[in-house]
């Protein structure tokens, strides 16, 4: 018998158990996905969980690294799935092995693999993508397209014409472009009543999406996966800058609502800036690290040049989490008064 | 009754697997084959064995004597023989050895003569003594002697006792058997603390999975009229941590750098050791048995009454151990130790013994990279930040595991046992003090190598300065003599007719040396005497002296003796004479430097 030391017991728990359940909490939101666009996220999703597994099998090899424990600790899994539910789910194949592959080596393992990456690898390739390639980053299919299995997989993979043809804007985007087209003269809350592209809160289907990651996100919460810290900041931030905008002038600024429920507001809110990781980790930190994410999130989708800042917002904020972890330590038991 | 209870942080809900142990009653275990009992089982000093090997000893009979204060006297569990004073192993993570009693029982079990303490009459001092004399100490685990914890401290008011009964490590069913059974004699060593101590309060704090003891504690504390409380206090480990339980009892959260409770006005004992302390108070029985509960990968779980010094393979062959069982686990599964070897005995803060096997405590898959998923900071009662000492410790950057608070770490193992990537974390916390003690024990002994050696240099040079100046002293003594001498003879070249005059002066110079010796007398007084002795002679006598001085430090005796008169030979006898009185003092010196 090896000498163990206490504790003797151990809680049934392990890194693959917790990144199942992550993946299992997208289950809500993929399914609405699919109603909505058809099987193309689907496909996505097999295509960035392929990319990713065998990216990550790479570099474990590289670095001489146990492939099967690694392989199975499926962090690589909730990385793919993040990145094909972020990017547009009509992209070219390439686009998303492109944005999974610079995820899993660059902002993963050349960081120094599992549990060191300092930036959310999953928003680092909607990063790179959206800079290196704005414009297929940036169509998005028309919610009232339907197309089958074949035609998406055929556009997917190169097979059939882009979909320049095919692709509105996002509902972030048509507002965005209204506003400036209509250069004061429109009205935000006749656009969203009106326009076809907009639904009861948000973008028409999308807020069903968002809806999704709400509910997976409050499950995560229930199961102890996530605290409610930062996913609470960042709505709180976003409510906050868009609720005083919206009251200060109702006609240029969208309500708090269609903010929270539009883009990756929801993803972001519970999956991307609850990445404990890159993230903080103090309950305060947390709190700070939600609020920053969100406020900045907000201004980069109204005031910025994209038309969603949830990707540069949280990886601005992971630059800032070890400082502020560092600043925020919690004052332990019996010290509380003496802080 | 209905208390206002308060929260502690973090906290986990291990399976409690106490079912199995506490369904039968207590089982007087049988006399072992021999009695290995440690002197030390107790913090503090480790107590004086008072037997020697062929001594035969009586049962309760003092076989190691307290030493200091904080230390607790040892006895015989049983009537028998003392076959040997030696080091056996202990149990202790260690593995090492410690001085122990062994006894080979004679099977008659028979007591030392003893009876009740007169309470009434006993002052707090000497309650005190006599707990320390019966070797009454904390039954929780820590083994801290109970006398000393006994005196309220002088500047806080005494406003809690609290009697933790809490039991909230796993498979552990001893105090719940205890207060199930002998609830009554529990209250009645609860009130002898409560006379020494004086609170406000006196709370006993049972975990709810065990409400046969609550209700046998409660009817108890009815029956005997008394004030106390007895709470439910809700089934999280580790809410039976004495600083967890005062938490939840009273609010008060006492600092891991306080070193006592009553600081803060709460005194914590264990509920065994109330009994103890009655069984010692009332019956004059010293601490020779306790309550273990022997489960794990046995078929018959239960717990026993054992002798402290009972061999653990002795005590674990009661409950017939299951074959695959491959070691023992002294206390929980959670704080619990694997013993070092089956033969270690059953000492008094041995609480539960479990048989363990790699399928009842499977060995922990294997450790994968922190993801900082914070869970450990979530279970720790302590609110701490594990996985961040983790870095630290892992990177041995032990300064920053400090910064982190390493030392309010109780080991309790909340966070090891939720880490997702089964980090070994109280093991690193463990590596991480031993080595910041390990460093601080090195600093210490280079600090005072280094006080030594500047002591030592300091020492050189005084001594050196010493010799400097005595030699300087003795010269000057020649000079004195010199000068006399000079003055005799112009006294006796001037008036040659009186002889006798000439003779006193003589007799009187020779005196003056032994009258003030050099090494005695102040250096200016004996020049200022000289210069009075000697006037017309001044010049010369000096330099002389300093030629004198000059040769004696170089050969450090005196050697030009060859071409003296009669008079010089004596001074110098003189001289050589105060030297033995000065030289043993300085050989002195030099013996204290060797």
């Amino acid at each position: 018998m090896s000498y163990t030391t206490s504790p003797h017991l151990l809680k049934a728990n392990s890194v693959s158990l917790v990144m199942m359940q992550v993946c299992l909490a997208l289950v809500p939101a993929i399914f609405a996905y699919t109603w909505l666009i058809g099987p193309a996220i689907l496909i996505q999703i097999v295509i960035a969980v392929l990319a990713a597994l065998l990216a990550e099998a790479m570099m474990l090899r590289v670095q001489g690294k146990p492939l099967a424990m690694f392989l199975s600790d499926g962090s690589a899994i909730v990385t793919a799935l993040l990145i094909a539910l972020a990017f547009p789910p009509l992209a070219p194949w390439w686009l998303v092995v492109t944005g999974t592959v610079f995820a899993i080596v660059v902002a993963k393992h050349l960081y120094g693999g599992l549990g060191q990456n300092p930036f959310n690898p999953a928003m680092i390739a909607f990063a790179i993508c959206i800079v290196a390639f704005p414009a297929l980053m940036s169509q998005w299919p028309s919610v009232g397209l339907k197309l089958s299995l074949i035609e998406q997989l055929n556009i997917i993979l190169g097979l059939a014409p882009s979909i320049d043809a095919l692709s509105g804007a996002t509902p972030l985007d048509a507002l965005k472009t209204a506003l400036k087209l209509g250069e004061g003269n429109v009205n935000v809350a006749d656009l969203l009543a009106n326009q076809d592209i907009f639904g009861y809160f948000a973008g028409r289907g999308w807020e069903w999406v968002a809806f999704g990651y709400l509910l997976g996100g409050l499950w995560m919460w229930y199961r102890n996966l996530i605290t409610w810290h930062a996913p609470a900041a960042f709505i709180a931030a976003m409510t906050l800058a868009s609720g005083a905008l919206w009251l200060y002038n109702p006609g240029q600024f969208a309500n708090p609502l269609f903010h929270l429920l539009s883009g990756g507001a929801m993803i972001g809110a519970f999956f991307i800036v609850t990445d404990p990781v890159s993230g903080c980790t103090t309950p305060r930190g947390k709190l700070i690290f939600g609020a920053g994410a969100g406020l900045l999130a907000y201004i980069i989708r109204v005031f910025g040049g994209y038309p969603d800042g949830i990707a540069f917002a949280v990886l601005l904020m992971n630059l800032s989490a070890p400082v502020i972890d560092l600043l925020t330590q919690p004052a332990i038991f019996g010290m509380k008064d003496k802080k | 009754m209905l208390m206002n209870l308060f929260k502690f942080h973090g906290g986990v809900k291990p399976p409690t697997n106490k079912t199995q142990s506490n369904a039968l009653p207590i089982s007087i275990a049988p006399l072992p084959s021999r009695l290995v009992v440690p002197l030390h089982q107790s913090i503090g000093g480790t107590p004086k064995p008072v037997v020697t090997a062929g001594d035969k000893v009586l049962k309760g009979q003092l076989i190691g004597e307290a030493d200091g204060w904080i230390s607790a006297a040892v006895h015989a569990p049983t009537s028998g023989t003392v076959s040997e004073v030696a080091m056996h192993i202990r149990p202790h993570p260690s593995g090492l050895d410690s001085l122990c009693v062994v006894i080979e029982p004679d099977g008659k079990d028979e007591w030392l003569a003893h009876g009740p303490a007169d309470y009434p009459a006993m002052s707090p001092a000497d309650i005190c003594a006599y707990l320390q004399q019966h070797g009454v100490v904390g039954l929780g685990g820590a083994g801290f002697p109970t006398h000393g914890k006994l005196t309220p401290a002088p500047s806080v008011a005494m406003e809690d006792l609290i009697i933790n009964a809490a039991e909230c490590e796993p498979f552990i069913t001893c105090d719940d058997l205890l207060m199930r059974e002998r609830a009554e004699e529990i209250i009645r060593g609860t009130a002898i603390f409560r006379d020494m101590l004086k609170p406000k309060r006196v709370l006993i704090g049972v975990e709810d999975n065990k409400p046969e003891a609550i209700a046998a504690m409660q009817a108890a504390v009815n029956a005997l009229n008394e004030p106390f409380s007895v709470v439910a206090v809700p089934a999280l480990y580790p809410a039976g941590g004495a600083k967890q339980l005062i938490r939840v009892l009273t609010g008060k959260e006492v600092p891991g750098s306080m070193r006592s409770t009553a600081d803060m006005g709460v005194q914590v004992f264990n509920v065994g050791t109330a009994y103890a302390a009655w069984r010692a108070i009332a019956h004059g029985e010293p601490l020779i048995s306790r309550v273990v509960t022997v489960t794990g990968n046995v078929k018959e779980a239960r717990n026993y009454e054992v002798l402290i010094g009972t061999p653990m393979d002795e005590l674990l062959a009661l409950g017939h151990p299951k074959a695959d069982t491959d070691g023992i686990l002294m206390g929980g599964p959670m704080m619990g130790f694997l013993v070092p070897n089956p033969q270690v005995p059953v000492v008094k803060a041995t609480n539960c013994l479990i048989a363990h096997s790699s399928e009842l405590f499977p060995p922990a898959p294997p450790e994968m990279p922190c993801i900082r998923c914070g869970s450990c900071a979530r279970a720790c009662p302590h609110e701490l930040q594990p996985f961040e000492m983790y870095w630290f410790a892992r990177a041995k950057n032990f300064g920053k595991t400090q910064e982190y608070n390493i030392f309010d770490c109780i080991e309790c193992g909340c966070c090891s046992y939720v880490c997702p990537s089964h980090i070994p974390l109280v093991q690193y916390f463990r590596f991480a003090k031993s080595e910041i003690w390990a460093r601080e024990r090195e600093k210490n002994a280079a600090d005072s190598a280094k006080e030594r050696f500047e002591f030592k240099q300091l020492r050189d040079e005084r001594e050196k300065a010493e010799k400097a100046e005595k030699l300087a002293k003795a010269a000057a003594a020649q000079a004195a003599k010199k000068a006399a001498e000079a003055a005799a003879a112009a006294a006796a070249a001037a008036a040659a007719e009186n002889t006798e005059s000439a003779e006193n002066i003589d007799s009187s110079t020779a005196s003056t040396p032994e009258v003030a010796p050099p090494a005695l007398a102040p250096q200016g007084d004996f020049l200022r005497g000289a210069v009075d002795a000697e006037k017309e002679a001044k010049k010369f006598a000096i330099q002389a002296a300093m030629e004198r001085a000059k040769a004696q430090r170089e050969a450090a005796q005196v050697k030009n003796t060859d071409n003296l008169n009669a008079q010089q030979a004596r001074d110098i006898a003189d001289i050589e004479a105060r030297r033995e009185v000065i030289q043993p003092s300085t050989q002195t010196v030099d013996g204290n430097k060797t």
